[in-house]
């Protein structure tokens, strides 16, 4: 059963549109499909949209817009929610250093689950991620939908460094970290490719919320080709849509 | 041409209304932390709107006019002079060149954050739309930092002389009081107050709590009694607006300010009102807050009430009839 959705207020210039308690993609789903429609045939007033796991946050200038009338108007939008239209997958691919001075927490992973870090790797390699939303800092994604072989509880206390293009496991999510941060996931692996570029003004974020993400694993040799031609700016990642 | 800083001051930015419309992305908005300031400030300099200006704390910085340009101090009043001669806040003057603003090195009495418009905003690359620093992602605004000995900031479009100059300036009347060591913040409750004991909330909207050091343009924390909660403090990480007040299991508010992250995973219990924030912005280490909770209705008017004090203020200098059709405009 579907939970009632819930208009929350956040403040006089923000509510939250809660479609659920869980990380779920059926309840994703319907949070996209309110962004999209909100994103498609805008609402006056409306400033800004930050779509997360089971809510969309709505931003809007009161002055233009008063509390009611957004209410009035989300809820006409979510009456016709079932019709919206759902954009084609899109799953990129990113590959990734596993273990060593690249993830030094693999092998640990792979002893908490009493396995091998290979059998790690190649549970991470062998799913496509659903990216819920971006977060954290800027190009952060948030990952859902772990397989429970790879649930691994958070570090107790952060580490204050986490070098940037570090891919890490925290609980039931996956991370990866566009710029140094501190971070309590347990790292697994590193990737060249960079998440955030401020150097790119078109598109300083490569990943957006609804995409997907399927890891693949390389070398510390084709590592550093990669970083080489990512730092030239002639790496593309690989794209699949449909 | 512009200005020559010769000491930058413990923190002062490059800000404006903030990196609007990438918080999906994981961007902070930023922006000033005053936004009335920001706003009067561009309103007595007939700015745009989302014109930059500096945002000082604390402390302000000691600079030279190499060009001619119109400029104006707004927010708290931290005694900046020109050429010795102490300033007025919320009036514009006329620099010429060679002319030195400087701040004294102590602290002020009364309010965290002075900002210093110039007439027709600073030249700097906007990033995705803003002009503003964001210091934790070290990006926005000057090279992504404070102010430093040696920078130099051009004037976009500088105007040395503006009409009426001697009526920019606000009414003796207006509104501008940030209260003394201990004020009242107007919250709305949500989006999680169910979340917390009915004792929790009591205590969160009748006890006081105090602003510690450990606060900054992300957020003030505060210290004060425990709220409880009724279970988990975490949630599942949703969306985080300007004035959440998120409070984490050790049951200590903080109110998340300019440079919030745009996401979070703890209870919020309530949000303080726009009209409000300016308040928040302007609060000093040891300061006392209380919070009192109100309707969106009523916020929502407050809010359209102060737009309407603040137009009404701005005709007592403003003659060119564009600036008004651009203010109509907007709504």
């Amino acid at each position: 059963m579907m939970e009632k959705t819930r208009i929350l207020l956040a403040g006089d210039s923000a509510v939250s549109v809660q479609f659920g308690d869980a990380i779920d993609p059926e309840i994703y789903a319907r949070v996209r499909a309110l962004y999209e429609s909100l994103k498609g045939e805008k609402i006056p007033g409306v400033t800004e949209l930050i779509p997360t796991f089971r809510s969309l946050m709505v931003q809007y200038d009161p002055r233009q817009l008063g509390y009611e009338q957004l209410k009035g108007q989300l809820e006409a939008r979510l009456e016709k929610l079932g019709r919206a239209q759902q954009p084609p997958k899109k799953v990129i691919t990113i590959p990734v250093c596993f273990g060593g001075s690249w993830g030094e927490d693999l092998e640990e992973v792979a002893r908490y689950h009493d396995t091998t870090p290979e059998r790690i790797v190649e549970l991470f390699c062998s799913s496509e991620f659903l990216i819920y939303m971006l977060g954290f800092t800027p190009g952060y994604p948030y990952i859902g939908g772990v397989p429970r072989e790879l649930v691994t509880p958070r570090l107790d206390s952060p580490r204050l460094k986490v070098p940037a293009g570090t891919v890490g496991i925290g609980g039931e999510q996956l991370g990866i970290y566009p710029i140094e941060s501190p971070g309590g996931f347990r790292l697994v692996g590193n990737t060249p490719v960079r998440l955030y570029d401020p150097e790119n003004r078109q598109t300083p974020v490569l990943l957006e919320a609804g995409e997907y993400i399927r890891f693949t694993s390389i070398g510390p040799e084709e590592y550093e080709q990669i970083r080489r031609q990512v730092e030239e700016g002639s790496y593309r990642c690989q794209i699949r849509e449909g | 041409m512009g200005i020559c800083v010769q000491r930058g001051g413990p923190l002062t930015t490059v800000q404006d209304k903030g990196r609007l419309g990438y918080q999906n992305l994981g961007f902070s908005a930023s922006g000033a932390m005053d936004r009335r300031a920001l706003r009067l400030a561009n309103l007595l300099l007939d700015n745009e709107e989302n014109d930059a200006v500096l945002e000082v704390t604390m402390v302000g910085p000691k600079f030279t006019f190499e060009s001619p340009n119109c400029f104006v101090l707004t927010g708290a009043d931290l005694k900046a002079s020109l050429n010795g001669q102490v300033l007025e806040t919320n009036r514009v003057y006329a620099a010429g060149a060679g002319d030195v603003v400087d701040f004294p090195q102590s602290f002020p009495s009364r309010g965290a954050r002075a900002y210093i418009g110039f007439a027709g905003g600073l030249d700097l690359p906007p990033l995705m739309g803003s002009r503003s620093t964001y210091l934790k992602g070290k990006m926005g605004g000057l090279e992504g930092r404070g102010l430093k000995t040696g920078d130099r900031l051009e004037f976009l479009a500088p105007r040395p002389q503006l009409p009426n100059l001697e009526k920019r300036r606000l009414p003796e009347d207006f509104e501008t009081v940030y209260g003394g060591r201990q004020v009242k913040i107007r919250v709305i409750l949500g989006p999680q107050e169910d979340s917390f004991t009915p004792e929790g909330l009591k205590l969160f909207l009748n006890q006081p709590y105090r602003v510690t050091p450990n606060s900054d343009r992300m957020g003030s924390r505060l210290d004060g009694p425990v709220i409880p909660h009724k279970g988990r403090a975490d949630i599942i990480s949703d969306g985080i607006a300007f004035g959440a007040i998120q409070v984490p299991s050790e049951g200590k508010p903080i109110i998340l300010l300019a440079d919030r992250q745009s996401t979070g995973g703890y209870t919020k219990i309530a949000n303080v009102i726009t009209v409000d924030l300016p308040k928040v912005a302007q609060r000093m280490v040891g300061d006392e807050i209380r919070f009192e909770a109100v309707s969106v209705e009523q916020a929502q008017q407050w809010l359209r009430q102060e737009e309407e004090a603040l137009e009404k203020a701005a005709r007592a200098w403003q003659t060119r009839p564009s600036f008004w059709k651009r203010l109509l405009g907007a709504r």
